[in-house]
């Protein structure tokens, strides 16, 4: 039995493609999964990410405890509303979840979570609490009585169709730079997202979801699926976790050095471990010069030794096929280098794993 | 809800079948299979005077989702390829009976006659 999120029904109404996505029931696409990606990077669209889950971390605890938790380094969350991205990581110093950290109160946090690791984090979460005696608690909120959806609205002209729904919440979120968020009544509003595009994040309670979409949708916002929030992720260089990240990967080789504080005297789990392993590859993208489309798993063949795809799919902006890839050191940027597809070397050229943000193309 | 044309002949791996008045048969993906896709971005196609078993990898056609191999529906010797296709993937989501993928001349004509016509090639998409 595939769970559902509170806006399942709604998705159905708009003639939704489904598809078992890790378990959940949700949309792949509402008819043109390119024509979702371009209504994003052009205009605004809207997704269901409520399969995603909110964590609540409460009690006078909670800055010790993040702080061993994760790779990033709470101590940067100094102003109220302030995000930050972070790895939770295992005594290996491989990555158990990618998640967002949002710091309201020095005893009130949320996390947000990947859908298909929310259980086996909050049981890492919990196990950690108890280890390490501190006064946290810990709250799931996607399931169960108190729970919230989430909706994610994106795009250059994101922020004005959610004022034009929400008007209450615009004096509370104009404001918002990148990475924030501002508690407006019952609505929790991030300006966080996972396109390149400016936007919102938007949880309210459970029940209110899809009114909200519905009201958003009125207002021209393009409800769009999990395959044009895939090729979104991609082009703007975001990882995704099961794929160009797991529990045997270190965050160092999946291009995550970015959020992992070694220098200073916090510890943290992982830390050992990354500190004595070091970086061992570099997560680079690749465009493909030939015809055809990456995907994951396959091989990269380079100077220095073989990589592998990570992520891959064709590129709505650039009209090429991109990927992520874990390649050996000394690739350089700008390198040429050979793609096995089905048994064919086809040639690609090395880049910075970012192709494209804000509307347009970056490589 | 996806179309299926009444005139056509169809393998349950989702391709369907034109036979033509000189004897070859015209080969393409089915509505169904191109929905079940969604935007295509890439087709490979095969050589021209390759021959093919039944039920072997023949094409790919690539959406922005995923690869999927086309099969050749019967035994038989490619004669003719769409490059229109090829250069246009997204045809074949405008219209999955007109975009074809390649010709092939059988190696048995009545092999078409064991494959799926229309009633029958519906309940598959309707499983699927």
């Amino acid at each position: 039995m595939l769970k559902k999120t509170v806006l399942n029904a709604a998705h159905r109404a708009m003639n939704a493609r489904m598809v078992d996505f890790g378990g959940w029931d949700m949309p792949v696409n509402y008819g043109s999964q390119i024509e979702e990606h371009n209504a994003v990077r052009n205009n605004c669209g809207m997704f269901d990410v409520s399969h995603m889950c909110p964590v609540d971390v409460v009690g006078a605890d909670c800055r010790a405890f993040l702080s061993r938790l994760v790779a990033n380094d709470v101590a940067k969350l100094k102003v109220s509303g302030k995000a930050l991205y972070a790895a939770m990581l295992n005594d290996a110093g491989s990555v158990i979840d990618d998640l967002i950290i949002y710091f309201l109160t020095d005893t009130r946090f949320r996390i947000v979570v990947n859908a298909g690791t929310a259980e086996k984090d909050l049981a890492w979460m919990q196990a950690k609490v108890a280890e390490w005696k501190l006064d946290v608690t810990i709250t799931q909120r996607r399931d169960g009585t108190s729970n919230l959806g989430i909706i994610a609205v994106q795009g250059p002209n994101a922020r004005v169709k959610v004022w034009e729904v929400l008007p209450q919440a615009k004096a509370a979120t104009e404001g918002l730079k990148a990475f924030f968020a501002a508690e407006v009544d019952q609505y929790f509003i991030a300006s966080t997202g996972y396109t390149g595009e400016d936007g919102y994040e938007i949880m309210l309670p459970a029940g209110e979801a899809e009114a909200l979409w519905n009201k958003l949708n009125a207002a021209g916002v393009a409800p769009c699926g999990l395959g044009a929030r895939d090729t979104l992720r991609l082009e703007a260089g975001m990882n995704l976790y099961g794929q160009d990240m797991d529990e045997t990967v270190s965050p160092l080789d999946a291009g995550l050095a970015w959020t992992v504080s070694l220098n200073t005297e916090r510890d943290f789990v992982g830390k050992a471990a990354l500190l004595a392993n070091g970086q061992q590859k570099q997560f680079l993208g690749l465009i493909l010069l030939d015809k055809g489309v990456l995907r994951g798993h396959q091989k990269v063949m380079t100077a220095h030794g073989d990589g592998e795809i990570t992520s891959g799919s064709f590129s709505p902006t650039l009209q090429q096929s991109i990927a992520l890839a874990r390649l050996p050191l000394g690739v350089q940027i700008g390198d040429e280098v050979d793609v096995d597809i089905r048994g064919k070397t086809l040639k690609a050229k090395v880049t910075k794993p970012v192709f494209a943000r804000n509307g347009k193309a970056v490589q | 809800m996806s179309n299926v044309l009444a005139n056509l002949k169809y393998a349950a791996s989702h391709e369907w079948m034109l036979l033509n008045a000189d004897g070859s048969v015209t080969v393409g993906i089915t509505d169904h299979a191109q929905e079940a896709l969604g935007d295509l971005v890439f087709v490979e196609l095969p050589e021209v005077g390759a021959h093919f078993e039944a039920e072997k990898e023949i094409a790919v056609v690539e959406s922005v989702k995923a690869a999927a191999d086309v099969y050749a529906p019967i035994s038989g010797t490619v004669t003719e390829v769409n490059q229109a296709a090829a250069d246009a993937p997204e045809s074949v989501n405008q219209d999955a009976y007109s975009a074809w993928l390649f010709k092939m001349t059988p190696d048995n004509v009545a092999d078409l006659d064991k494959m799926l016509d229309a009633t029958a090639y519906q309940a598959v998409a309707d499983a699927a």
